[in-house]
C-alpha cells in the first residue's frame, strides 16, 4: 500500500529547513538565504523526481499513497497521495519555491522580522501547501487547510507593507469564517459517515460512497464551498484579496495567488463535486453565474487600480472566475480546463509578482504613475514584464491559452451564454495588461526611473524558468492534460455527467435556438463511479 | 479587352465547379518539410531575441536570411505542387499533438494546398522583399535587431495562419500576427501616441476574437471538432441556424483583422508603426488574413446566406468608408491607410459572393499585396529623404528628385486605378462584374468605389510628385534612398504592372484555386461591355478631376471651411468618435463607480455580515490586537458547533 515516502518527504524536508532556519542567528542574513535556498531547490529535486513517478495510465485514484495511522479513535489517518488534480499544483508549488526566494532575495531585508524569520516562515508555508494539496483525509485536509494560515498571517503581518496590519487582520477574519464553516461541514460529513458506514472515517474514497439525504447534501456542500469561494476567492467575497497581495511582499504574494487561493478551486474540484454530486449540480447554475461575476468584475476593477500589485490581484479575481466557471461547467473540457488553468495561473501570476517586485524594489513605490518609460532604460525587464503579461491575457503560443479555452469550451457545451458572456473577459484582459504596460513601460522615462539597472542574472534566473514553462506547455499541453485527464473523468463518473454529443451527431439542433441550459445528464449506474 | 472578356464568357451561365479540396490526405515527399516554412523565421526570431545585443552588427541580416530561407523553401513546395496533379495538390501534416480533452482533439497541424500556398508565397516574397527594404530603411535605428526579430515573428505567425488544418491553430497563428502586429506599431515606444496605437490595434483586434472564440465553439458544440476537415466537410449536416451564427461569428474575426467596419478604427492609428511594418502587416499581408477566413470557410458561407449578405454588406460599407477617409485626409500614409481598408473591402465584398467571387476575392488580395506593398514602401522612401515628413500638403514636385521612387510608384498607382494593362485592372474589374452578377447595389458600390479610387489616390499622386514644391532645401533637403530600399521596390513596381496579366492569362488564377475553393459563373445584371467601359470612364474621370484640382496650388495649412462630409473623412467618419462616446466614456464611468463601491459596498456589507453573523462587531476591535485569544474562541466556537452537530444527528 504504501510507496516509497516521497510525498511525507515533501513535507518534511522544508519542515526541517523551516526548523534550521529558526535555529539560526538573527544575524545571518546571507547564510539565511543560502540555506532556504538550498533546501528549497533539494525540495524541487525531490518534488520532480515524484512527478516522474506518477503514471498517467494508472487507474488509482491516489498514486504514490503515504498512509499512517493517526487518530485512530476519530478513523483518522495521516495519509497522502496524488491524483492528476493534485499533481498540477505539487508540480507548481516545487517549481516556485526556489524561483521566489531567488527573486525576493532582499524583500525581507529591510521588514521589523528578521531575514532568517522570514524564510523559516515561507519554507513552513511550502510545507504545508504541499500537505493541502496532497492530503487524502478530509480531517487532515482540513488541519493543513487551517494551518496555512499561520505562516501567511505572520508574512503579511511582520513583513508587508504600511497598511500590513489591517491587511493582515482582513485575511485572518475572511479565511477564519471560512474555515469554521469548513470545520462544521468536516464534522457533518464525519457524523454522516459513521451513520452510514458504521465506523468514523475521514477517508475520501469511503466518503464518497456515502448516500446523502439531499437536504442534508445541499448543507454541507455549502459549508464547504464557501470556504472554498473565500479562499479562492470569489466575488463578493474577494475584498481581502487586493488588500493582503497589495500589502504582502511580492514572493509571497506570488505563493499567496499562485498557490495558496488554488486550495479553494481544488476544493471545489476535488472535494465538493465528488462528495456532493446531486448538491453540485443543483447549486452549479447559481455558482457558474458567480464565477462569471467574477470574471467581469475582477476585470473591471483591475482596469481601475493605481496599485501595480493591487491590479494583478484583481486580475486573479478574474482567472478565478474561469477557474470555477469550468470547474461547474462539469464537463471534461471544463474540468481539465480549469485545472491546468490552475497551474498556468500560477505561472504567469507569479512572474507577474516577481517582477512587479523587480519594479518595486528598484522605485521604492507600487504606483503604476510612479514609472514610465521603463523599457528605455531596462529592456530586458520591460520584455519579461510583457511576456509575463501576455501570458495572463492568454496569448496563443502560452499555456494560459490552452487552459482559458478549454473552460470556455467547456462551458460553452452546458451554459452557452456564460461563455458568450465570459469572452468579453479576452477584451478586458488584453486592456488591463496593455494598459498596464504602456503606463509603466513605454513614452518618456519617468523621473525616478532614469536610473533603472536591468535584470541582473539572480532575477533572470528567478522570471527565467516560469517564463520558458509557459512557452513550453503553451506549445506542448498535451503531456499535462494527459495527467489531468484520468483525475477529471473520475470526478465526472462521481458526479455522474457526461460531455454532450455534438448537434450533428444526433440531428438536434445545437442549443444556440434553444437560449436554455443543456440539463446535465446522470449516467445510469453513477453508484459505482466512486470507488477504484 | 479582348483580355478579360477571354476570362468571364460573358452571357453564358456556365458551369459551377464544386470545391474539392481533401484535408485528409497525408503529406508525403517534399511537402513533409512543409514545417520548415514557419520553422526559419521562428527561429530567426527567438534567436534575435535571446541573443540580445551582441548580435546587433548582423542580426538584420539573420532576419533577411531566415525569410529569404523561408520563400525559398516555398518556390520549392510551389514547383512540387505544380508538378502534383490535382488530386494530390492537397497535403496535411501531423506535427504533435496539442491539446486532448475527451472529445476536445486538436493537433498542430498543417495543411498547404492551392489556396495556402497562394499566400505563402505572397508572405515569404513581399515579406523577404520588406525585410531588404527594412535593412536601409532601419539603417540609423539602434532597436534594428529587435525590429527584424519581430519581422521574422510575423512572418512565422502568418505562415501559421495560413497553413492551419483547424481552427485553432488557425486562431493561434491569428494572435500572433496581433502580437507582432502590436510589437511593431507601438516599436517606437518612447512616443506615446505610438504605445496608444499599438494598443488599440490589439484590444480593438481582440473584440474581433470574441467572434473567433464563439466561433470555434459553436463548431465544437455543433460539429464535435474544429479541424478543417471535420467543420467544413459535414457543413452540410448542421442545421442552417448554426451556420448562420457560426458565419456571423467569423464575419465579426474577420471584420477585427481585416479592419472592417465596424473595427476599423485603430487600422489609421496603426500607422504609427514604421513603414515597412504598414506595407507588409497593415497592407499585403496580415489585415487580409479575414479575407482568407472567409474564403477558407466558405462551405459554412454557402450554407447561411444570411451570413454571406453580412459578409457582401460589410465589405461595401468598408469599401466607400475607407474610400471617402482616403480623400480627405493629408497625411500620406494615412492615405494608404484608408485605401488599404478600401480595397479589403472590395476583396470581402467578393469573398461574400460565393464562388463567384472566391477567386477574384484572392486575386486581388494578390495583386493589392504587390501594389500596395509598393506604395507603402515608396511612401518611406519619400519619408526617409525627408525627414520623415508625412504631410502631403508639404510635398509636391518630388518627380524631380526622387526619379525611382516616382515612377515606380506611378506603377503602383496606375494598378491600384486599374487602368489596363496593370494589376488592378485584372483584378478589380473581375470583382466589379461578379458584383453585377449579384445584384445592383453591390454592382454599383463597387463601380462608384473605383472612381473614387481613382480620386484619392491621384490626389495623393498629384499632391505628392507634381506641381510645385512646398518643401525648403534646408528644412527638408528630399533625396533618393538607397539602392537596397529602391530595388525591392522596383521589383514589386514589376509586379504591379504584371502580376494582373501573369495571373489571368489562360485562367491561370481560376485554375489554380478552382480545386480548393470552387468557381461559378452567372450572368450579370447588366451588359458586361457596360460594366467595363463605365468602370473606366469613372476611373478616368475620378482621376482626371483630382489631377486638375490638386495639381494648382496646395496650401501648407488645410483649409478650415470645407464640406461637413470632409470634416467626417478628416475625423475617420468620427469611428473614434463613436468609440469614445460609446465604450470608453461608460466604461471609465462603470470603472471609478465599481472601484468605488468595491471599497464602500461589497467590502463593508461582507465585513458587516460577517460582524452580524458572529456577533463580532463588538470584538473586531480586540482581533486587531490579540490574534491567538481569538483563534482559540473561534476553536471553541468551532468544538461547541461540533457537539451540537454530534448530539442533534445522532439522536
Amino acid at each position: 500500500m504504501n510507496s516509497f515516502p516521497w510525498l511525507t518527504l515533501l513535507i518534511v524536508i522544508p519542515i526541517i529547513g523551516a526548523i534550521v532556519l529558526a535555529a539560526m542567528p538573527r544575524e545571518s542574513v546571507t547564510q539565511a538565504k543560502k540555506v532556504a535556498l538550498a533546501v528549497s531547490l533539494i525540495t524541487l529535486i525531490v518534488t520532480i523526481v515524484t512527478l516522474f513517478q506518477f503514471d498517467s495510465d494508472s487507474d488509482q485514484a491516489f498514486q504514490l499513497v503515504n498512509s499512517y495511522s493517526w487518530i485512530p479513535a476519530l478513523g483518522v489517518k495521516f495519509s497522502l497521495g496524488l491524483s492528476g488534480i493534485s499533481i498540477v499544483m505539487v508540480g507548481l508549488i516545487g517549481v516556485l519555491m526556489p524561483l521566489v526566494i531567488l527573486g525576493g532575495w532582499n524583500e525581507a531585508d529591510d521588514a521589523i522580522g528578521s531575514v532568517k524569520g522570514y524564510y523559516s516562515l515561507m519554507l513552513t508555508l511550502q510545507a504545508l501547501l504541499f500537505g493541502v494539496f496532497m492530503a487524502t483525509d478530509r480531517f487532515l485536509f482540513y488541519i493543513f487547510f487551517e494551518a496555512v494560515l499561520i505562516p501567511m498571517y505572520f508574512i503579511i503581518g511582520r513583513y508587508g507593507g504600511p497598511q500590513r496590519q489591517y491587511a493582515a487582520v482582513k485575511f485572518l477574519l475572511y479565511s477564519l469564517v471560512g474555515g469554521l464553516l469548513m470545520l462544521v461541514a468536516v464534522i457533518a460529513l464525519y457524523v454522516q459517515g459513521a451513520s452510514q458506514l458504521g465506523e468514523g472515517t475521514f477517508d475520501l474514497s469511503a466518503l464518497s460512497t456515502l448516500q446523502l439525504d439531499s437536504g442534508i447534501q445541499k448543507w454541507i456542500f455549502l459549508g464547504f464551498f464557501i470556504a472554498f469561494a473565500i479562499k479562492a476567492p470569489m466575488w463578493p467575497v474577494h475584498t481581502w484579496l487586493p488588500d493582503a497581495a497589495g500589502q504582502t511582499t511580492p514572493g509571497s504574494a506570488v505563493l499567496m495567488v499562485g498557490v495558496m487561493d488554488k486550495i479553494g478551486t481544488f476544493g471545489m474540484l476535488a472535494l465538493c463535486l465528488p462528495l456532493f454530486p446531486e448538491a453540485a449540480q443543483f447549486f452549479a447554475p447559481f455558482i457558474v453565474v458567480l464565477a462569471l461575476i467574477s470574471i467581469i468584475y475582477g476585470a473591471i476593477m483591475a482596469l481601475g487600480q493605481r496599485d501595480i500589485m493591487r491590479l494583478i490581484a484583481y486580475t486573479s479575481v478574474s482567472h478565478f472566475g474561469f477557474i470555477v466557471m469550468g470547474i461547474f461547467a462539469m464537463t471534461s473540457q471544463g474540468m481539465s480546463g480549469a485545472t491546468f488553468y490552475m497551474l498556468n495561473h500560477g505561472l504567469s501570476t507569479g512572474a507577474l509578482f516577481l517582477i512587479a517586485g523587480f519594479l518595486i524594489s528598484r522605485r521604492g513605490s507600487s504606483l503604476i504613475e510612479s514609472f514610465g518609460g521603463v523599457h528605455k532604460v531596462a529592456p530586458i525587464l520591460a520584455g519579461t514584464f510583457l511576456l509575463a503579461g501576455l501570458s495572463s491575457l492568454s496569448l496563443p503560443g502560452m499555456s494560459s491559452f490552452v487552459s482559458e479555452f478549454l473552460v470556455l469550451v467547456g462551458t460553452f457545451e452546458t451554459y452557452q451564454w456564460a461563455a458568450i458572456i465570459a469572452t468579453v473577459g479576452i477584451v478586458l484582459s488584453a486592456l488591463y495588461i496593455l494598459w498596464l504596460y504602456q503606463r509603466t513601460m513605454t513614452g518618456p522615462v519617468a523621473p525616478g526611473c532614469e536610473n533603472f539597472t536591468d535584470l541582473n542574472t539572480r532575477e533572470k534566473w528567478s522570471v527565467g524558468p516560469i517564463i520558458a514553462l509557459i512557452i513550453f506547455f503553451g506549445f506542448f499541453a498535451a503531456p499535462v492534460l494527459n495527467a489531468i485527464n484520468p483525475s477529471v473523468d473520475r470526478v465526472m463518473q462521481q458526479v455522474g455527467v457526461v460531455d454532450p454529443q455534438p448537434a450533428i451527431s444526433d440531428n438536434v439542433t445545437i442549443p444556440v435556438d434553444e437560449n436554455a441550459v443543456v440539463p446535465l445528464e446522470r449516467e445510469a449506474n453513477d453508484g459505482e463511479g466512486g470507488q477504484s | 479587352m479582348n483580355l478579360t472578356s477571354s476570362l468571364i464568357a460573358s452571357g453564358q451561365e456556365s458551369e459551377a465547379v464544386e470545391a474539392s479540396v481533401n484535408y485528409a490526405m497525408q503529406a508525403s515527399g517534399a511537402f513533409t518539410w512543409m514545417w520548415l516554412l514557419i520553422a526559419f523565421p521562428l527561429f530567426g526570431a527567438a534567436f534575435l531575441l535571446l541573443a540580445g545585443r551582441r548580435t546587433d552588427k548582423w542580426g538584420h541580416w539573420l532576419g533577411v536570411a531566415m525569410s529569404l530561407a523561408s520563400f525559398a523553401t516555398a518556390v520549392v513546395m510551389f514547383f512540387a505542387m505544380i508538378a502534383s496533379p490535382d488530386a494530390d495538390r492537397s497535403q496535411t501534416l501531423h506535427l504533435w499533438d496539442w491539446i486532448a480533452v475527451g472529445r476536445f482533439e486538436v493537433p498542430i497541424a498543417l495543411h498547404l494546398d492551392q489556396l495556402s500556398m497562394t499566400f505563402v508565397l505572397l508572405i515569404t516574397g513581399v515579406g523577404s522583399l520588406i525585410h531588404i527594404y527594412a535593412v536601409g530603411y532601419m539603417a540609423e535605428d539602434p532597436a534594428r535587431r529587435r525590429f527584424f526579430a519581430y519581422l521574422n515573428l510575423f512572418v512565422a505567425a502568418m505562415l501559421l495562419l495560413v497553413l492551419a488544418d483547424s481552427y485553432l491553430v488557425l486562431y493561434f497563428g491569428w494572435e500572433g500576427v496581433g502580437l507582432a502586429s502590436y510589437l511593431l506599431i507601438s516599436f517606437f515606444q518612447y512616443k506615446p501616441s505610438a504605445a496608444v496605437a499599438g494598443k488599440k490595434a490589439f484590444v480593438v483586434n481582440r473584440v474581433g476574437d470574441i467572434g473567433m472564440s464563439i466561433a470555434i465553439m459553436l463548431m465544437f458544440v455543433t460539429f464535435g471538432s474544429v479541424t478543417f476537415e471535420g467543420v467544413l466537410g459535414n457543413v452540410g449536416m448542421a442545421s442552417e441556424t448554426a451556420n448562420t451564427w457560426i458565419g456571423l461569428m467569423l464575419l465579426l474575426a474577420a471584420c477585427g483583422k481585416s479592419a472592417q467596419f465596424p473595427l476599423q478604427s485603430w487600422l489609421l492609428d496603426a500607422m504609427e508603426g514604421p513603414t515597412p511594418v504598414s506595407a507588409l502587416i497593415h497592407a499585403a499581408t496580415m489585415v487580409t488574413a479575414g479575407v482568407y477566413l472567409i474564403v477558407r470557410s466558405g462551405p459554412i458561407f454557402e450554407a447561411a446566406p444570411t451570413a454571406a449578405t453580412a459578409v457582401i454588406v460589410i465589405g461595401a460599407i468598408t469599401l466607400m468608408f475607407g474610400a471617402i477617409i482616403g480623400c480627405a485626409k493629408d497625411d500620406i500614409k494615412k492615405v494608404l491607410a484608408g485605401s488599404t481598408m478600401s480595397q479589403i473591402g472590395y476583396m470581402m465584398l467578393a469573398a461574400g459572393l460565393g464562388p463567384i467571387g472566391y477567386v477574384f476575392a484572392i486575386f486581388h488580395l494578390v495583386a493589392h499585396g504587390c501594389f500596395k506593398a509598393n506604395m507603402f514602401l515608396g511612401a518611406g522612401s519619400i519619408m526617409h529623404g525627408m525627414n520623415d515628413q508625412v504631410d502631403m500638403r508639404r510635398f509636391g514636385a518630388l518627380r524631380f528628385v526622387m526619379v525611382g521612387t516616382f515612377i515606380t510608384f506611378s506603377a503602383g498607382w496606375l494598378a491600384i486605378m486599374g487602368i489596363p494593362p496593370f494589376a488592378g485592372f485584372f483584378s478589380k474589374d473581375k470583382i466589379i462584374e461578379a458584383a453585377f452578377m449579384h445584384g445592383w447595389i453591390p454592382g454599383l458600390v463597387a463601380a462608384i468605389g473605383a472612381g473614387i479610387t481613382a480620386f484619392y489616390m491621384t490626389r495623393l499622386w498629384t499632391m505628392t510628385f507634381t506641381g510645385k514644391a512646398r518643401w525648403t532645401e534646408d528644412n527638408q533637403h528630399p533625396h533618393e534612398s538607397p539602392k537596397i530600399m529602391l530595388i525591392p521596390i522596383a521589383i514589386l513596381a514589376f509586379l504591379s504592372v504584371s502580376i494582373g496579366f501573369i495571373l489571368a492569362y489562360g485562367d491561370a488564377i481560376i485554375n489554380w484555386l478552382t480545386p480548393v475553393t470552387g468557381y461559378a459563373e452567372q450572368e450579370t445584371v447588366l451588359n458586361h461591355y457596360i460594366i467595363e467601359y463605365g468602370t473606366l470612364a469613372m476611373v478616368i474621370a475620378g482621376a482626371v478631376i483630382a489631377y486638375l484640382q490638386y495639381r494648382r496650388d496646395v496650401p501648407i495649412t488645410p483649409p478650415q471651411h470645407v464640406s461637413a462630409l470632409t470634416t467626417a473623412a478628416r475625423r475617420d467618419l468620427y469611428g473614434d468618435a463613436f468609440n469614445e462616446a460609446v465604450f470608453m466614456r461608460p466604461g471609465q464611468w462603470l470603472t471609478r463607480s465599481l472601484v468605488f463601491l468595491d471599497s464602500r459596498v461589497v467590502d463593508g456589507a461582507v465585513n458587516g455580515v460577517a460582524a452580524l453573523a458572529g456577533g463580532l462587531s463588538g470584538r473586531l476591535r480586540r482581533l486587531q490586537t490579540g490574534y491567538v485569544r481569538s483563534y482559540g474562541l473561534w476553536m471553541l466556537i468551532g468544538a461547541v458547533v461540533l457537539l451540537g452537530f454530534l448530539i442533534l444527528v445522532r439522536v
